[in-house]
């Protein structure tokens, strides 16, 4: 399983929609279209914002359905990080 | 155009200075002030700079100033972004703990370095920092990714040690919201515009409810939410409409609502024309929300608001 440590490409504010989305087009896409499992570690991570979850996984979901959240883990979130990706993954399947 | 800095304009009576300003003769800037005392919300200063930012500075201005706060104006750093000269002499502080002066950002990276720095420079506490931080990424990229604006987005914030308060204000002076929601919705006017600005879902990317891989229609509807939850002023001014979220009873329990129209709120539609977007955003400290409580909430009205119009399966997220 490929793990993303998103600290690193985006800092501890997770906020650069333009890295999210090219981590979104350049690692996470293509993987999910093998059917490969992704993990996104966001250990270090002290937040993040709607608009960078949203590009970071929106268009997969909305690409390959629902399904694509069976391969795709979220590791070492805090509680504000995991409550925008809750958000994001609702409205995307709302 | 002029603009005059009344005795006093925060949020909450800061129509008389938005009815005041005069758009007319875009080409030269005249900047008057109360000869008393100036206290004014960031947003005030904000869009004092961005209108004397896309002039030349010898066609910007400003009055001799009397008043005894006229110094507060200097360092904000004014007369610095704009270029003009001032006899203001004052003593430079460290600004940490205070304020976050006048400044332009035009590019993401700038952003990014911007939002790292600043977490210091206001010593607070993370849970307070969270929302701000939150606050000033979305509206800053609302302006890079929707506004067009030559001059890129212009913002300043000051924190009230009497209120244990924050104020921020991001200004552009780019094509305005009506513009940018009219490039996929039916909009009926400038205040109209704000509506579905606000609205959760709607953008002006795209028709579909959700938004495009890049924008998903949320971001000023999570700004204003973070407002109510804290029960503090929001206002966004463009065109010629002004939309205000008032601030709601202490005791009284939140519960955000899809339709800005339906939050405690004042509107009008008669203001001199202002060229881009205005978003002023005051908050407290001290009873700040949790910031998790907060998106739970934002999280559930949002959810319900687009499952309203779309219907499909769910899947959770997988933690590990």
């Amino acid at each position: 399983m490929k793990t993303i440590r998103l600290k690193k490409l985006v800092g501890a504010f997770a906020e650069d929609k333009d890295k999210a989305r090219d981590i979104r087009i350049k690692t996470i896409t293509p993987l999910v279209k093998k059917k490969k499992e992704i993990t996104l570690d966001f250990l270090g991570v002290e937040g993040t914002t709607q608009s960078f979850i949203h590009a970071l996984i929106s268009e997969t979901i909305r690409d390959k359905g629902p399904e694509a959240l069976d391969l795709i883990f979220f590791r070492n979130c805090n509680e504000n990080v995991k409550n925008v990706i809750n958000i994001v993954v609702e409205y995307m399947q709302a | 155009m002029k603009i005059h800095l009344p005795n006093s304009a925060f949020l909450g009576n800061i129509d008389p200075f938005l009815k005041s300003f005069n758009a007319s003769s875009p080409n030269i800037l005249k900047i008057t002030a109360n000869d008393k005392w100036i206290s004014i919300h960031p947003v005030v200063l904000a869009m004092v700079a961005s209108l004397g930012l896309a002039l030349k500075p010898k066609n910007i201005e400003c009055q001799h100033l009397e008043a005894r706060s006229k110094h507060y104006l200097k360092r904000m750093g004014l007369f610095d972004m704009l270029s003009i000269a001032s006899d203001i002499q004052i003593t430079e502080h460290e600004p940490a703990g205070r304020f976050i002066p006048l400044t332009q950002i035009t590019d993401s990276s700038k952003l990014t370095d911007f939002i790292t720095e600043m977490v210091p420079l206001l010593h607070l506490e993370p849970n307070q920092v969270e929302p701000i931080r939150y606050i000033i990424s979305e509206l800053t990229r609302n302006v890079f990714e929707h506004a067009y604006s030559k001059t890129g987005a212009i913002l300043c914030a000051q924190y009230y040690k009497k209120s244990n308060s924050i104020k921020i204000g991001i200004v552009d002076r780019g094509v305005g919201i009506k513009q940018t929601i009219s490039e996929s919705h039916r909009v009926n006017g400038d205040l109209d515009a704000l509506r579905l600005a606000l609205t959760p879902g709607i953008t002006g990317k795209t028709q579909r409810i959700g938004g495009t891989d890049y924008n998903a229609g949320a971001g000023l509807f999570f700004i204003k939410s973070i407002a109510e939850v804290n029960k503090d002023f929001f206002m966004i001014y463009s065109g010629k409409a002004m939309y205000k979220l008032l601030k709601e009873d202490s005791k009284k329990r939140i519960i955000l609502k899809a339709n800005p129209f339906k939050d405690k709120h004042s509107s009008r539609e008669d203001l001199p024309y202002w060229q881009g977007t205005v978003v002023g955003v005051d908050m407290k400290l001290d009873n700040t929300t949790e910031f998790s409580t907060l998106l739970k909430a934002v999280r559930e009205i949002y959810s319900r608001s687009i499952k309203e119009r779309r219907e499909e399966h769910y899947k959770k997220a997988q933690f590990i």
